[in-house]
């Protein structure tokens, strides 16, 4: 049950974002990636090490990664969060974040993220033995995520009939918006039939369905409203945020068709912010695969409950339609290094200030970011706006 | 290439026990809830709908239909020999749902909602698992 806010000022916001190197970066640690997009996102806000009073992170590199990351950047914070729902734990970073601040116990929090799964060849290890939950699902030999997204998306092409054209709508016009980032990994065009033709994955996904993978960092600074006026630009201000989770094993999805963690997050995100889906102006949603984005775009109530399909078909999300949506080019063309949600911040708080150049969204007030992690297990969103 | 043939394996656990020992004597062990009625899986101490510790160990009818599936093409490490295979999330009579992998299951007949049986078998040597099979 998602619970009613009052919509109220709001006490906290962005004031600096900033990647890593991104791609394939043999020549740096995890550690590395990491101070990169720190020190930068710092500098983006004008702050400094020694204002930073709370560190959030996550990664599966250290069993403990604020206390590993902490000691090696010279900070001693007060506050420490390494939550871990998987890809949306940003997100979520951003609810606990604010949360803090509204408590009085901390000014600002800095959010870092790296990975070198690319370099690493860690993607698709198989583990040494299947424990506790694992024991009942991992024997038979489903590659996760990828395979337990397929489940789902069978399912709600079974339930909903939405077919694997539509799918494909969502790599394509995803694409379109990565050719107009320098920054993004794949930049050639690809078409609705290069999507159906590249090779099965997991039927009924493609290899164009799935997201890259790719080694890369990012960092986020949040601030109270106090903190936030001092910074160098002006304040992304957090408008709502919500966060739920369903279940972990994908046999244990409540509903293959429907992302019920993703409907709790965003009724509870915007019933805070009292704002509804129609007034977003730009939208960044969590594009592991393809069928990510329908199911989450429809529990979010961008559209009912089995039209996202229909929703996303004839490019309405690709540059210059009426919904602008993954404007960096998402996880499926700029980059995608495990965890993607971070990247999500980055880019909707670029928006809002108007930095995104030839991908800005003319006019952006009100941006979304919308973070999913596990197999559809969790969801974290937030709503982010500008004076 | 070293990692084929090199199957991880399902780790027995005191509440799993009873289910792993049933695989071995052909047999598909569940749980059910003595409180609310409902059955249970995968094992748990306490009931995950109305939290009893009243579960108790039940033979399934190893029977139910496809609720969703996939044809993997691209597995990993020892899988990725075996591949094509179908994952199935197969939802018993009883009302859960296990993962499995369907077997002499011709693609064009494996569809959402069709019938099948759990088939305890042992594929490439390892432990039996329970495989389901098209009921018809």
């Amino acid at each position: 049950m998602s619970r009613v806010f009052a919509p109220r000022s709001p006490r906290a916001a962005i004031v600096g974002v900033a990647e890593s190197d991104l791609g394939y970066t043999p020549h740096r640690t995890v550690l590395q990636l990491q101070a990169q997009a720190a020190r930068a996102a710092l500098e983006d806000a004008g702050f400094s090490f020694d204002e930073v009073d709370a560190l959030f992170c996550a990664g599966n590199w250290s069993w403990s990664p604020t206390l590993t990351l902490a000691e090696y950047l010279g900070l001693r914070p007060r506050y420490s969060d390494s939550t871990n729902i998987g890809g949306s734990s940003f997100e979520a970073h951003i609810e606990h974040a604010v949360a803090a601040i509204e408590a009085g116990l901390i000014e600002v929090a800095l959010i870092v993220y790296g990975s070198t799964q690319r370099s690493d060849r860690s993607r698709g290890r198989v583990s040494p033995t299947y424990r506790l939950t694992e024991q009942f699902e991992g024997p038979f030999g489903l590659p996760t995520p990828v395979g337990a997204y397929a489940l789902a998306a069978m399912r709600h092409m079974h339930q909903f009939g939405t077919t694997s054209e539509q799918l494909a709508e969502v790599a394509v016009a995803t694409r379109k918006w990565a050719m107009l980032n320098e920054k993004a990994m794949m930049r050639d065009p690809i078409t609705i039939e290069d999507v159906l033709t590249s090779r099965w994955i997991a039927e009924p996904l493609h290899l164009l369905d799935c997201c890259l993978v790719t080694d890369g960092g990012g960092a986020v600074v949040l601030a109270s409203a106090q903190r936030a006026r001092q910074a160098r630009k002006p304040p992304v201000w957090v408008l709502g945020h919500g966060e739920a989770h369903t279940h972990a094993t994908i046999a244990n999805m409540p509903d293959l068709a429907v992302h019920q963690a993703a409907i709790a997050s965003g009724q509870t995100a915007f019933a805070m912010a009292g704002l509804r889906p129609e007034e977003i102006d730009v939208v960044e949603i969590y594009d592991s695969f393809t069928i990510t984005v329908i199911m989450t775009l429809e529990a979010l109530g961008f559209c009912p409950l089995g039209e996202g399909g229909a929703f996303v078909s004839g490019q309405r999300t690709a540059p210059g339609g009426p919904f602008p949506m993954n404007t960096n080019g998402g996880g499926l063309s700029y980059c995608h290094p495990g965890m993607y949600g971070i990247f999500l911040l980055i880019e909707a708080t670029r928006q809002l200030r108007g930095e995104c150049g030839p991908r800005q969204v003319s006019g952006a007030r009100l941006a979304l970011a919308h973070g999913t992690g596990g197999v559809l297990s969790s969801a974290a969103t937030v709503l982010l706006g500008k004076d | 290439m070293s990692e084929e043939a090199n199957y991880a394996l399902p780790q027995s656990d005191p509440e799993s026990a009873p289910y792993w020992e049933g695989i071995q004597q052909g047999e598909l062990r569940i749980q059910r809830c003595a409180a609310c009625q409902r059955h249970v899986f995968y094992p748990r101490t306490l009931c995950p709908y109305c939290h009893s510790d009243q579960l108790a160990w039940v033979s399934a009818s190893g029977r139910g239909t496809i609720y969703s599936y996939t044809v993997v093409h691209r597995a990993f490490g020892p899988f990725a020999a075996e591949a094509p295979f179908i994952i199935a999330i197969v939802e018993l009579e009883e009302g859960v749902r296990l993962m499995t992998r369907l077997i002499d299951a011709p693609r064009e007949r494996v569809r959402i909602g069709a019938a099948v049986q759990v088939s305890f078998e042992q594929v490439s040597g390892r432990p039996p698992l329970p495989f389901f099979r098209l009921a018809e």
